[in-house]
């Protein structure tokens, strides 16, 4: 690819060079309880109308590129739905130090 | 808003080679891969509020979202010819191709 | 293998449903029931829709036009659910499922997402080297199979309609439905008759 080319954004992850000889690793083991009481809490928050999806994306997105390759994938939606809440007003910066 | 889709099913498109992450916080749902890259609209999926405007909590208007197909191969100058990728694209990131003066 | 959350981020996790539940946004009780609710979610149920489009022809164009139609009629609640697409493999196409930016996944009607699902690896190599990623899995296709990469990338969650097996000639819905695993329904493997 010419050097010109624009490098995508963190998660825009599609064919990139750095996992081509990463396996895919088939665990099928279910979420821990940690990432299932997150998962249940984003639903509410959206059913609620406190977030959307694509914030909860753009959260995600926002994500430093070393804590996002060394996050797990809910620690990642964790992060992103506290930045939400503290944007919205919802809950203060404080509360979650 | 029942506007009729732009691009019927079989038209060609171009996908616009546009880097809003380069202007700033932005969510794209657009991949990098298929950006600048030419394809066939399979069809129209129907309208959706615009994510882009979602993912910051703004008013949102609905765009006509298309399953767009292109050839896996010359995407990645890798792969088998034949094989295809198919991914949905919003409407304001499509073009006619060619570009063609409209009436 | 997945890694345990930090400890800093099972604290994160109680701050913010302290904080929350303090100014009455949400209550535990609400969290575990949804919680519970999701749970229920499993590849069966799309396994289910696919057998039965196998043996009823009505239902399998009703699934290929509908697929939100279809998982209710399935006694799935689509209340709130994203639209639900549905991919039709052929002798001559196969479809695979993935999403590159994200992990979007037809949670309906395969519940949650397996971990090889949201990896780095997959979600990178399914859409540049699908026929790679398959054969280490145990799939080769043959050369005169198109293989189509589905990128989910927006409002549709996307299920695969895998090709009935041969030798199933007369089996009922039930039997076949035990053939159709989650990877079938994902397009990452094929069903075969056992």
């Amino acid at each position: 690819m010419p050097d010109d080319t624009p490098i995508p954004a963190i998660h825009d992850i599609g064919g990139a060079a750095r996992f081509h000889c990463t396996p895919v690793e088939h665990d099928e083991v279910p979420p821990d309880a940690f990432g299932k009481k997150v998962d249940a809490l984003r639903q509410i928050l959206a059913q609620k109308k406190l977030m959307t999806v694509d914030e909860l994306r753009r959260g995600i997105e926002s994500i430093p590129e070393s804590e996002y390759f060394a996050l797990g994938y809910y620690e990642r939606w964790l992060r992103s739905i506290a930045l939400l809440m503290v944007e919205k007003g919802q809950v203060e910066e404080g509360d979650l130090r | 808003m029942s506007e009729m889709p732009r691009f019927a099913a079989g038209a060609t498109v171009r996908v616009k080679d546009d880097w809003p992450e380069r202007r700033g916080p932005c969510h794209i749902r657009t991949p990098h891969y298929i950006r600048g890259r030419t394809g066939t609209v399979v069809r129209p999926l129907g309208a959706f509020a615009n994510p882009e405007d979602l993912a910051f909590a703004k008013p949102a208007p609905k765009r006509t979202l298309y399953h767009v197909l292109f050839a896996q191969e010359p995407l990645w100058q890798e792969g088998k010819a034949g094989d295809t990728v198919m991914v949905e694209v919003f409407e304001h990131w499509l073009e006619p191709h060619p570009i063609k003066q409209e009436a | 293998m997945a890694a345990p959350p930090r400890p800093d981020s099972i604290a994160l996790l109680d701050r913010l449903m302290a904080a929350l539940v303090a100014r009455g946004i949400v209550t535990e009780a609400e969290v575990a029931e949804r919680q519970a609710n999701t749970d229920k979610a499993s590849p069966e149920t799309g396994a289910r829709m696919v057998a039965r489009a196998w043996t009823d022809p009505a239902y399998r164009a009703l699934l290929l036009s509908d697929g939100r139609a279809a998982a209710e009629e399935m006694g799935v609640s689509m209340a709130g659910a994203p639209p639900l697409g549905v991919l039709e493999n052929a002798p001559g196409r196969h479809h695979l499922v993935v999403c590159t930016l994200c992990s979007c996944y037809p949670r309906a009607v395969l519940g949650y997402p397996p971990n090889w699902y949201k990896s780095f690896a997959y979600r990178s190599r399914a859409v540049r080297e699908p026929r790679q990623v398959l054969a280490e899995w145990g799939l080769n296709l043959p050369d005169t199979v198109e293989v189509r990469v589905v990128d989910s990338t927006a409002d549709y969650r996307w299920m695969v309609l895998p090709m009935r097996p041969a030798g199933t000639e007369g089996w009922d819905a039930t039997r076949l439905a035990a053939l159709v695993t989650r990877d079938a329904l994902v397009g990452v493997a094929v069903p075969v008759a056992a």
